[in-house]
């Protein structure tokens, strides 16, 4: 399985971002993490061009409704919206939903436990491969 | 569970055993039994502690426009807040007007979009800048907000020798875990050494950078490596000022710092205890420094961050107070009390009141500010703020040997010590080794419905016919002429805060001050530390 771990928009607090990667990889799969201030276009073109099957966004800015759903657009735009979005970070209770109608198919607010990360990612990975 | 108590440890390891005695504390080793206000300085560096002067309490806040954060300004400052923290967004943090593809989603997000001088003049619009200081946590951008805020105070007629503030400004830590760096290493450091030996003469009550290992905390860091990297930053900082050719005693009155206290009460004590100790030492040591205004280490800090939860949320009101009494055991300089619903959004009016309360019952009615460094003396604290002193030296010691601060960061050394921590960390909380309450320990199902704030979408919109406005009322020939001469000025070995400070009174936008210098200076490029 392979997963891109990203850092979309302008926050640069990465710590969760590195956690999961971290914890992914330890899982056996294998990860690409992008560093930070990645546009959706260069995380959208990543997932596509390394072949991905899912795609983690990290997003403590408060910017994750739009930024989440810019790249499920462009996935689907560009025919590759088999690839799995889950979303981690600072995200109010409220906003799980819209993110889940937004295309994310998992959502995890702050305090996720790695355990239920990592096995949503393989679900939501394997489903595709 | 069986424990055996010899087996206790602070969270960086520092062995605790379950009673002190006399026998643990070796005073004539470590010059811990001066006085307070007496170098070197560990019991505080006033010798009657907080009784002329409380710390400032200073609580971080800023969102959407500028007339909206002047609001909640004016609010805090309503109910005592003492002293000003500006939260900025993202797009001014890293030198993008509001109006930039790259800030679209985040103008007004996690801070107050600034654009131009306009609207620093409208976020403290009824405030005077010589009646109050203010801290700015801004980075790479630090030299053009100083610009403005002294442009300001020039257009108030506030005398920049009275003026009193902090930019941050301090890049070394944004490259490993807060990421608001633009330019390249040497650059940015011209740009802070630039703003140090500006402030040192022009506005000399300034604190020209503020050294912050809260964000190394943040991101994973124990108290020790927190303290040491800040040092280290610090270090570097001073010697970087010194190779321009500057006297130590001319600019370390200029330099000031920035902490995270977690939740380990006597850890966090002896961290700022120890703290004082080794920068008194080295700055006189190491610099040669004479003045003992030089020798004085002060810091601000902040409670909550990665200590609050969102699991039962009211609970983080009381971890932050428990935070906020070790701080001031610690003797800081300013405080920041996190409201409870930080882990979600930033705070309602409410949740910010309720912050500022911690600090004032905490001041007014506990009685622990009456008496400087309470605890001096105490066999456990003094035990431990050697030890701790003792782990910051060996850690320092360790990046000295490995080429310095600058080096260990552009070679991801740190970022990597960090990033273990945080990982070693979270399993330990996973494992439940260490206890979070309404984490791993006395959790409830129960869910109650939270009040949280929102932000007004339609504000991203108003700033953006704001900027279009101030770029159509300025002088353009003069805005020009400004950003010609900054280019001019980047490319010589000139400093370039007076001509940041025209192109500010010439309303050019952070954006275009930005840009010219992202064009001359280049950008980073990060190491990729998992």
């Amino acid at each position: 399985m392979r997963v891109i771990v990203a850092k979309p928009g302008l926050d640069g607090h990465d710590r969760g971002a590195k956690i999961i990667a971290r914890a992914l990889m330890e899982a056996g799969m294998e990860v690409i993490y992008t560093g930070l201030r990645q546009t959706p276009e260069q995380i959208v073109s990543a997932a596509i061009q390394e072949d991905a099957d899912a795609i983690g966004l990290s997003i403590l800015s408060g910017a994750h409704v739009g930024l989440t759903r810019k790249i499920v657009t462009q996935l689907r735009e560009r025919g590759s919206d088999d690839i799995a979005v889950l979303v981690g970070g600072a995200i109010p209770p409220a906003d799980v939903a819209v993110l889940r109608e937004a295309g994310a198919v998992e959502v995890f607010p702050t305090g996720a436990l790695l355990a239920d990360v990592v096995s949503a990612f393989r679900r939501h990975g394997e489903r595709r491969a | 569970m069986a424990i055996d108590p010899n087996e206790r440890a602070t969270p960086s390891g520092i062995p605790r055993k379950a009673s002190y005695l006399a026998s643990d504390w070796h005073p004539d080793d470590a010059g811990a039994d001066a006085a307070p206000g007496a170098y070197p300085f560990t019991r505080g560096v006033a010798p009657d502690g907080y009784r002329r002067k409380l710390w400032t309490m200073r609580q971080y806040s800023g969102f959407g426009t500028a007339a909206e954060s002047n609001q909640r300004y004016r609010y805090l400052l309503d109910r005592g807040q003492t002293g000003l923290s500006v939260a900025l967004d993202l797009p001014t943090q890293l030198g993008y007007d509001s109006d930039d593809p790259r800030a679209e989603e985040e103008v007004g997000r996690v801070g107050v979009a600034i654009d131009s001088l306009a609207d620093i003049e409208t976020l403290f619009d009824g405030i005077r800048l010589d009646g109050i200081t203010t801290s700015f946590t801004i980075n790479a951008t630090a030299s053009v907000l100083l610009a403005m805020y002294v442009a300001l105070a020039k257009k108030q007629g506030s005398s920049l020798a009275r003026i009193s503030g902090t930019i941050q400004n301090d890049i070394l830590k944004e490259y490993v875990s807060r990421g608001t760096w633009i330019y390249p290493v040497e650059p940015s450091l011209r740009l802070i050494v630039d703003t140090i030996e500006y402030c040192s003469t022009e506005v000399p009550r300034f604190n020209a950078i503020s050294v912050a290992g809260a964000h190394f905390r943040d991101a994973g860091a124990t108290a020790v490596q927190e303290l040491a990297f800040t040092l280290a930053d610090g270090i570097a900082y001073a010697q970087r000022c010194v190779e321009r050719g500057l006297d130590v005693d001319s600019f370390a009155k200029n330099i000031s710092f920035f902490f995270y206290t977690h939740s380990d009460f006597f850890e966090e004590i002896a961290k700022y205890r120890a703290a004082r100790r080794i920068w008194a030492r080295t700055m006189r040591e190491r610099f040669g420094a004479v003045q003992e205004r030089s020798l004085h280490f002060r810091f601000g800090l902040v409670c909550g961050g990665s200590t609050l939860q969102a699991a039962q949320p009211m609970n983080n009101a009381i971890r932050v107070a428990y935070q906020a009494m070790s701080s001031v055991l610690g003797g800081a300089t300013s405080i920041f009390t996190a409201a409870w619903d930080e882990p979600f959004a930033i705070p309602t009016e409410e949740s910010a009141e309720l912050a500022l309360r911690t600090q004032q019952i905490l001041a007014y009615e506990t009685g622990v500010p009456d008496v400087a460094d309470p605890l001096g003396g105490s066999y456990y604290v003094e035990a431990l703020t050697d030890a701790t002193e003792r782990e910051v030296l060996r850690l320092l010691d360790e990046i000295d040997a490995q080429g310095g601060m600058v080096r260990c960061i552009e070679d991801g050394i740190v970022q990597q010590m960090i990033a273990d921590e945080a990982y070693r960390k979270q399993h330990r909380l996973e494992r439940g080794d260490d206890v979070v309450v309404g984490v791993n320990r006395f959790q409830t199902q129960q869910q109650r419905e939270l009040t949280l704030f929102s932000l007004d979408e339609g504000l991203q919109r108003t700033q953006l016919e704001r900027l279009r406005a101030v770029r159509a009322a300025r002088d353009p020939v003069a805005a020009e002429r400004a950003l010609e001469r900054l280019r001019e000025v980047l490319n010589s070995e000139c400093n370039c805060m007076p001509v940041l400070i025209e192109a500010a009174e010439a309303y050019c936008t952070i954006g275009e001050m930005c840009g010219i210098m992202r064009s001359v200076f280049g950008e980073f490029r990060e190491p990729i530390v998992v």
